[in-house]
Parts: C-alpha cells; sequence; structure tokens
C-alpha cells in the first residue's frame, strides 16, 4: 500500500476579496523510504500542501475543493477530527521552520516531549514498548523513558539531565533536536518536515540534516521535505517535486530532476544558486514576483 | 530565591518610611479639631488641653512624629481618639473581615474570570463570547457601591434568600477563633452550620466587589489568549495530536497567565481601597467601615494605621506577583 497518495488536490481560500484557488491538482506519492524534497518560492503552496497532509490548515478560510489525500489508504480529507488527532504525532510527525518559537516557553522540554509520547502510547502502547492495555502509570513510565532515549539519540548529550531545562536553556541547534525528538518520539510512518534547517546556521543545517536523514533511513519511513534550498534537496532526497503558483511542475527521482531539468522554471530554479564559483554579477535570479494570488 | 525575597523584604523599608511621614503630615495639616470633637461640644477649654496632653498632641510636631515612628515598631500604633482603643488592636479586630472579603472577591474573580476568558477566546465571536462581553463592560462601568444596593434590594428585599448586610447575626456567636476569617474558622472547626450563616453574610459584599476585577480579568485573559493560540508552539503541540484540552488548560493557560497576573495584583489594591464604600453599604465591620468612621470624625490615628496596613499587604501581594511571574515564565525566574 502506498503510504501517502495525494491525489488532484485542489485546496481554496477564502479572503474579503472572495474565494482563491491556492492548490491546483497537485498529486504525490510518497512510499516508505523515500525522501521527497518539495522545492519552490514563497507563496508556491508548498507548506500548505504539507499542513494539508495531517489536516491543520484552517477550515474556514480554508476548503478542498476536489481531490484526496490517501495516507496508508484512507483519506484524510474525510476522516473524522478524533481519526485525524490518532494520526497527528503517532502515524505523522511534523517538524516546522522555527525552532525558537515551535517549543513551548512555559514548559521543561521533558514535560513536551512526554506528553506527546503519552498521547501515542494511549493509541498505541507498543510505541513504548509496552503489550496492549498497559495501566497508565505504565505509559507514564515508559514515556519518561522514551523521552530521554529519543532526546539521547537526537544528540543531546546528558540527556537525562537536560530533559529538565526550559526550551531558553537550549541553543537554537538543541531546539531544533528537541524538536525532530518529538516529531519522532511516537515512531511516525511519516514525518513532514517544514523547512527545518531555514533558520539555523550553516554548520547547523548540515548536522540537522544528517540527523533527520539517519533517523528515516535507520526507520525506514517517508519524509516529505518542505525546503527552498536546493543544496539540501540534493544532499540528503531521493525525490525531488518543483512546486510554482499552487502547481507540482516536475517531480520524479533527484538526479533526473537536477540533472536534466525538463521544466524551464526547473532550469531557471538551478541558475539562482550561487556556488563558490559563482563570479560577480553571473548568478540569475528569478524575473518577477509572485503573482497576486487573488485575482 | 530566599535571599531575593528578603532583599525585596528589606527594600519595603525606605517605602513604608516615606509614606509614614507623608500621612503623618497630610494628617496634621488638614483642618479640623479631632479632639474637640471626640471631647464634645460641652466640653471645657481646660479638659480638651489634659486630652491633648494625655494624647501627645501638644509636642512639636518632629517629636510627635518620632514617638510615632518608635511607637509603630514597638507594635503602638496611637490610640483612636474616638474608640479609644489603641489603633493596633482596631486593626487587628477589623483587618480579617476586610481580608476574608478581599480574598473572597478575588476567589470568585479569578476562578470565574480565568476559564471564562479562555472558553471566550476559543470560540471568540460566538454567543457566549457576546453574552460576556455586554455583561463585562457594564461590570466594569458600574460603582461597586450602586452594584451592591441593587444586589441587597434584589436578594435581601425581594427574594428575601441571602442576609442585607452584617457578617454575622448579632445574637450567635462566630466560629472558635483562628484566622479571624469567618468561613476558614468554620471549616477548621468543621461547624458546618456556621460555615453556612458565614458564607451566606459574605456572599452579597463579595459578588458586589468581584464584578469589576471579573470583568476585567476575563476580558485580559481573551486577550493574551487569543494572541497565545496565534505562536508556533501551539500549531506544532496540534500537528503532533495533543487534545485541545490539554492545549488549552495546560500549554496555552501558563502562557496567557502572565499579563493576567498583574492585573490581578493590582486589583488586590483596588480591592482593599474598595472596601471603604462596599463595608459601608453592606455594614461589614472590617477596615473600610473603621476607616470611614476615622475619615468622618477627623481621627487621624486610625486613618494613618489602616492606610499603613493597606499599603503593607499592597507591596507584599505586589512581591508575590513577581515571585509568581516566575512560575508561569521561567525566563524571569530569580536566584
Amino acid at each position: 500500500m502506498t503510504l501517502l497518495d495525494i491525489r488532484n488536490l485542489n485546496l481554496a481560500m477564502k479572503s474579503y476579496e472572495g474565494e482563491t484557488q491556492i492548490l491546483h491538482g497537485i498529486d504525490l506519492k510518497i512510499e516508505r523510504g523515500e525522501i521527497w524534497g518539495m522545492v519552490g518560492e514563497t507563496g508556491s503552496g508548498k507548506s500548505l500542501t504539507g499542513l494539508s497532509v495531517s489536516r491543520l490548515v484552517p477550515s474556514p478560510p480554508g476548503r478542498y475543493v476536489a481531490g484526496s489525500i490517501k495516507f496508508r489508504g484512507k483519506d484524510v480529507l474525510q476522516a473524522t477530527d478524533r481519526e485525524m488527532r490518532g494520526l497527528r504525532g503517532r502515524h505523522i510527525g511534523m517538524i516546522f521552520q522555527d525552532p525558537t518559537t515551535n517549543l513551548n516557553p512555559a514548559f521543561r522540554i521533558g514535560t513536551q516531549l512526554v506528553d506527546v509520547a503519552l498521547h501515542a502510547g494511549h493509541a498505541d502502547p507498543s510505541v513504548l514498548g509496552l503489550n496492549p492495555g498497559a495501566s497508565r502509570g505504565d505509559l507514564k513510565k515508559a514515556a519518561r523513558r522514551a523521552a530521554v532515549e529519543m532526546l539521547e539519540k537526537v544528540g543531546i548529550a546528558k540527556a537525562a539531565e537536560r530533559i529538565h531545562d526550559y526550551p531558553h536553556q537550549f541553543s537554537g541547534g538543541m531546539r531544533q533536536r528537541a524538536l525532530i525528538a518529538m516529531a519522532m518520539i511516537g515512531k511516525p510512518d511519516l514525518l513532514i518536515a517544514d523547512e527545518p534547517t531555514t533558520a539555523l546556521d550553516v554548520s547547523v543545517q548540515a548536522q540537522i540534516l544528517r540527523l533527520i536523514h539517519d533517523l528515516v533511513t535507520e526507520r525506514n519511513i517517508g519524509v516529505l521535505l518542505i525546503t527552498h534550498n536546493l543544496g539540501v534537496v540534493a544532499q540528503i532526497c531521493s525525490h525531488v517535486a518543483v512546486m510554482y503558483r499552487g502547481r507540482i511542475l516536475e517531480a520524479g527521482k533527484v538526479d533526473d530532476v537536477l540533472k536534466r531539468p525538463s521544466h524551464s522554471y526547473t532550469q531557471a530554479l538551478l541558475h539562482s544558486v550561487p556556488t563558490a564559483h559563482t563570479k560577480r554579477g553571473e548568478l540569475k535570479g528569478l524575473n518577477g514576483l509572485m503573482p497576486e494570488t487573488a485575482a | 530565591m530566599l535571599l531575593y525575597i528578603l532583599r525585596r523584604l528589606v527594600l519595603l523599608l525606605p517605602v513604608l518610611l516615606g509614606l509614614t511621614l507623608l500621612l503623618f503630615i497630610v494628617a496634621r495639616i488638614l483642618p479640623g479639631d479631632p479632639v474637640g470633637l471626640a471631647a464634645g461640644p460641652n466640653a471645657t477649654p481646660e479638659l480638651i488641653a489634659q486630652m491633648k496632653r494625655e494624647l501627645g498632641l501638644d509636642q512639636p510636631l518632629p517629636v510627635q512624629y518620632w514617638d510615632y515612628l518608635t511607637g509603630l515598631v514597638s507594635g503602638d500604633w496611637g490610640m483612636s481618639v474616638f474608640t479609644r482603643r489603641p489603633v493596633f488592636a482596631d486593626i487587628v479586630e477589623y483587618l480579617p473581615a476586610t481580608i476574608e472579603l478581599v480574598f473572597a472577591s478575588l476567589f470568585i474573580a479569578v476562578v470565574i474570570g480565568i476559564p471564562l476568558g479562555l472558553l471566550t477566546a476559543v470560540y471568540k465571536n460566538g454567543a457566549l463570547d457576546y453574552a460576556t462581553r455586554t455583561v463585562a463592560l457594564g461590570g466594569i462601568a458600574m460603582p461597586r457601591f450602586f452594584l451592591g444596593l441593587l444586589l441587597q434590594m434584589a436578594f435581601a428585599a425581594w427574594l428575601d434568600v441571602l442576609p442585607l448586610s452584617g457578617r454575622y447575626p448579632l445574637i450567635e456567636s462566630p466560629p472558635d477563633h483562628v484566622t479571624g476569617l469567618y468561613t476558614i474558622d468554620a471549616v477548621i472547626a468543621g461547624d458546618w452550620y456556621a460555615f453556612q450563616i458565614a458564607l451566606s453574610h459574605l456572599a452579597l459584599p463579595a459578588i458586589a466587589m468581584a464584578l469589576s476585577p471579573l470583568a476585567t480579568i476575563m476580558r485580559m485573559m481573551r486577550a493574551s489568549t487569543i494572541e497565545v493560540l496565534q505562536q508556533d508552539y501551539v500549531m506544532t503541540e496540534r500537528a503532533l495530536g495533543l487534545s485541545n484540552r490539554l492545549i488549552l488548560f495546560k500549554y496555552v493557560l501558563k502562557n496567557a497567565m502572565t499579563s493576567t497576573l498583574t492585573v490581578i495584583g493590582l486589583y488586590v489594591s483596588w480591592l482593599l481601597g474598595g472596601t471603604v464604600l462596599v463595608e459601608t453599604v453592606f455594614d461589614w465591620p472590617g477596615l473600610g467601615l473603621y476607616a470611614t468612621q476615622a475619615i468622618l470624625t477627623q481621627d487621624f490615628m486610625p486613618v494613618i494605621g489602616v492606610t499603613l496596613i493597606i499599603a503593607i499587604i499592597y507591596l507584599v501581594t505586589m512581591l508575590v506577583v513577581d515571585l509568581l511571574y516566575g512560575v508561569f515564565n521561567p525566563k524571569v525566574r530569580y536566584a
């Protein structure tokens, strides 16, 4: 069974000027073990596609005009709120862009990890290594243990102590590691990472990407990595989808798309990436701005 | 932490010293003759002079102030000309009634205001939001003593379900004195009947005082909750499957409390000051009623004493609020 099968996804948003179509017939298939990069300019609909998979686009103003998002064979757009909550955290993990604002500042890192672990454990005790029908106390103990283990796994030294820290006691890179731990602690089948390294400096970016890459290969899960950095795609993705104005222009294996881009937009995007050998004045930007979507 | 509290407490002393000086001067330069008033219309000049000597009012002002200050430290807060009792003894007698009233209304305001604020933020522009908004507007705008009169009319005169005024029926004896707060003392004594009586007397004045802080706390909580709900971490918590209830009452509540806490702290002083009006309307034997009596008879030692005790309560409350900030926001924790 295909892990994630998005077909003809059409999303419209209401505003004071009327309803505007944002996503135009998105088709995307992700299998286990595939790391999909989704690239495109700001406003091209990458993030909304990612949020749609967990059905996190607020509605209203969002409205799905047509299409389906089948996750493990079940359409999330038809699922009940309760079913959705069962998927989130347990089967679909999410990481967002800014690690400084995505951790709750008033709670210890451990508290936040344990609550996600408990949520996943309630749905499926085997996530925490327990048998079905495990008691509340056992779940709590296992969740605490899992939180320390997960924090260690994402490379936080002295995890058993650091778990009592508040987010402001962590550096930016450590916070993103903690958020990855939160996204992975429920042992999801699909990880959606929305620009997970954009807010980090370059050296930390590479570490975080490696961490994500290692975790997903070890667990053989599917990944949708949203980014506007083609370098990131080249480094860790197996597949790539290029988005523009709410449409996927081109999709396929990274080697095919990046080496032999068939669409002129992809070519232009590739030419706009600076390298160490790019001379002054040689870098090509993309002409024009993203057109107003409301028309 | 302990060191911080100690330092803050020591820093209160100069504030209080300045306050006593200010109060002392204001009280002395006010026109009027309290001794003459207390001695009555038929008093001879000799009697008045003798009373002045007894009260130390014939001494020069700096000497009077120094005597007053040394007295304060040793628990001698001067004599009330009107009650002819030591001010300190009067305050000890009246303070618990005021504390009970103030904290009962604060309790009502917080316990109802905070959940309502959270819920109206979640169901923004819903029926509950509009209804509470209307009541809140009235609650903030209406003077406390007027609301008190309306409540008396409705619940005591028409419906006859709650006592009109007073703190405890004169013919009954209040529960054994432990804290001086009748409701709490009744609970400690395990006297369910006394608790009911004490609570029925407390209800109307407490509600009259609670409505305005309740409305403000609710509106404040609503505004900060709406802001917190927009935060990225709420999206993350939702995306990782945490239930709405857990997100709202655990993760959002704590973040939204900080600004509401400021308002709650400020309302403690507002309520203490407000007792002057509400205690008069409800004949509640607390500091407010005592101070009103003292002001009307130009009896300035009680006025200074009451002001001083309210200032101390207020300053300590502010210290508690500052410490509570650290509970809700770990970034501002004091070492």
